[in-house]
């Protein structure tokens, strides 16, 4: 489920080669490949001043875009992997947990907590994709049924945003079944008649779209997200043809009928914030 | 013609010796006894082969072209089977067989992937991997079942969703988290069987339940192990490791506390003798849904909503 990661960081690879890019004053857009000056880019919340491709942001830098300035709390800050299955493969998993924990500072690949957007209270989950590709095992999943459990005993609208290669293989079954234990948890705010909004980011896919991403009352995208159930790669490989342009990007979507609005980063926050309006 | 798997040499060498000799003995009273002795040794074979399976070597099992599917179990289970189509939003996907059907008299909805026998019947139900219209003609018949208040039995045998171009642009992640969502709390008891394989989300849209059963050779995983030993050994010849990894056999998903109960099966596995593995569906799924059926609804919806928050194993600070 997390074929996506793969594919991506190949082509990083192949990009770093072709062309040198000098350290910190340039950065190369994942779509256009120009490249382009990286002030101007996180002037522009990271968006491609040429393609308006959406660069991946930190959960800081996310929170600080959607909520008022100061006003986020964490829940369950604490909450940490184990290790079920003694998964290894060429590494242990708890090898891979301790790197990816010492590189981030994140205990896992989900922050939850609650804020206010234009004064308004709401609960919000960010995926940090750089922790496993933003995979989703039981400590995302646990934070997940919080967040919506947070949501549901204060009745304030949760607001999900979205990076993730899919369900974390290295927790097995496990992780398969946090598609269930998020689909649940989702269906007891809609239940309680609690709003939900999704904000799907570059990229999702995997356990993570066929769960808890595509069951919000309003999905919304970032321009260009590659958004998906099996990655291209797989599917590439299955049915042996190259797949078109623009598969599986956010407008791609939108075409087919599965996501309300494709809404650019900078109007992310007033987009949230006037939809929460009409609940 | 029996099929052998790579590791059933030796049975199929006894099998082959059995034959011989019985055929050459035309009931004289003297080759009794050897024949006596080679079924002894066969039946001793067997349980110790199937005793030792590797877990990837039970994924060849439970992959067996000559297991028994949905649709045996069906015929061979139920009184009467009406079978209904499609999704009425698109078309109807025969990876998916689904219907209304009796069981001991209690009308049930059954719904099961169907890989297909023959080759043309594997294309035409896409070796058992379900289009969104197929998970979502499960959804409408779980909501028929709910509607007339009748329990809903699945028995999931697939590789997984099919990751397709249509199946993209027709949403097949929105069809399958739809399905969990409504089943999370459908009005109903909702009984389900690994009856072979168990393929990650494709398996779990049809596998939300009050109690998940699995035979004994069946395996469950979040990925296939091919598709597991490409992404994190980059080399798919590493699937038996990987298939040890995930952990993917009745046994550790029993451990996990994911699964409640292994349903054994005959000596040799169940394409052995369909017949008694059918029989001991039919009285696992009467029993967990007699039990089911027992409970007030909001006690079945409070038990299956606690099972599925606990879900998951976190570790300490």
């Amino acid at each position: 489920m997390a074929w996506f990661k793969k594919e991506r960081s190949a082509h990083e690879d192949e990009d770093r080669k072709k062309v040198k890019v000098p350290e910190g004053l340039w950065l190369k857009c994942n779509h256009c490949r120009a490249i382009v000056y990286r002030k101007e880019v996180e002037r522009s919340a990271k968006v491609c001043p040429k393609c308006e491709y959406h660069f991946p942001i930190s959960v800081e830098d996310r929170i600080d875009l959607l909520l008022d300035l100061g006003t986020f709390r964490e829940w369950s800050p604490d909450l940490a992997p184990a290790d079920p299955l003694h998964f290894k493969d060429t590494k242990r998993y708890t090898d891979r947990i301790q790197a990816a924990q010492q590189s981030t500072g994140k205990k896992d690949a989900m922050v939850i907590g609650e804020g206010r957007i234009n004064g308004n209270r709401i609960a919000l989950g960010v995926f940090h994709f750089g922790f496993m590709g933003g995979s989703m095992g039981s400590v995302v999943g646990e934070k997940v049924a919080l967040a919506a459990d947070g949501a549901l005993r204060e009745r304030i609208p949760l607001v999900m945003v979205t990076t993730s290669g899919g369900a974390r293989m290295q927790e097995g079954i496990l992780s398969l079944m946090q598609m269930a234990k998020t689909a649940a948890a989702v269906s007891r705010l809609a239940e309680a008649r609690i709003p939900y909004i999704a904000i799907l980011a570059d990229p999702t896919f995997g356990g993570v779209t066929a769960s808890f991403a595509m069951l919000a009352d309003v999905i919304l995208a970032e321009p260009k997200a590659l958004i998906g159930f099996a990655g291209p790669r797989v599917i590439e490989q299955t049915i042996k043809q190259q797949l078109p342009q623009e598969f599986q990007r956010a407008e791609f979507l939108l075409e087919h009928g599965m996501i309300d609005q494709i809404v650019p980063r900078k109007r992310l926050k007033e987009t949230v914030s006037s939809l929460v309006g009409f609940f | 013609m029996r099929e052998y798997l790579d590791f059933e040499k030796p049975i199929a060498e006894i099998e082959d010796k059995l034959e011989k000799l019985t055929a050459a003995a035309q009931g004289r009273p003297s080759a009794e006894d050897d024949l006596r002795k080679l079924r002894t040794k066969l039946h001793q074979l067997q349980a110790e082969i199937y005793a030792g399976l590797t877990p990837w070597q039970r994924t060849q099992v439970a992959r067996h072209p000559q297991r028994p599917s949905a649709l045996d179990y069906i015929g061979r289970i139920c009184d009467s089977f009406q079978e209904l189509h499609g999704d009425r939003l698109y078309g109807d996907d025969q990876a998916i067989v689904a219907g209304f059907a009796k069981l001991n008299g209690q009308s049930v909805v059954v719904i099961g992937p169907q890989k297909g026998k023959t080759l043309k019947e594997r294309m035409q139900r896409n070796f058992g991997m379900p289009n969104p219209e197929g998970y979502r003609k499960a959804l409408r018949l779980m909501r028929l079942a709910e509607k007339f208040n009748k329990p809903v039995v699945t028995l999931i045998d697939t590789p997984g969703a099919y990751p397709g171009i249509g199946a993209e642009e027709r949403g097949q992640a929105e069809a399958i988290a739809r399905n969990l969502f409504t089943m999370a709390s459908l009005k109903v008891p909702i009984v389900s069987i690994v009856i072979g394989e168990g393929g990650s989300g494709g398996a779990l849209a049809i596998g939300v339940a009050d109690r998940l059963l699995m035979l004994q050779n069946a395996v469950y995983s979040v990925i296939s192990p091919e598709g597991c030993a490409a992404i994190l050994w980059d080399d798919p010849k590493k699937a038996p490791d990987a298939a040890e990894a995930l952990k993917m056999t009745a046994a550790d998903l029993l451990r996990l506390g994911v699964v409640d109960e292994i349903l054994p099966e005959p000596p040799g596995g169940a394409h052995r003798d369909p017949m008694a593995m059918c029989d001991a569906v039919k009285k696992a799924i009467a029993l967990h849904l007699g039990e089911m059926l027992e409970l007030p609804l909001e006690e079945l919806l409070r038990r299956r909503t606690r099972k599925y928050r606990k879900i998951g194993v976190l570790g300490g600070e």
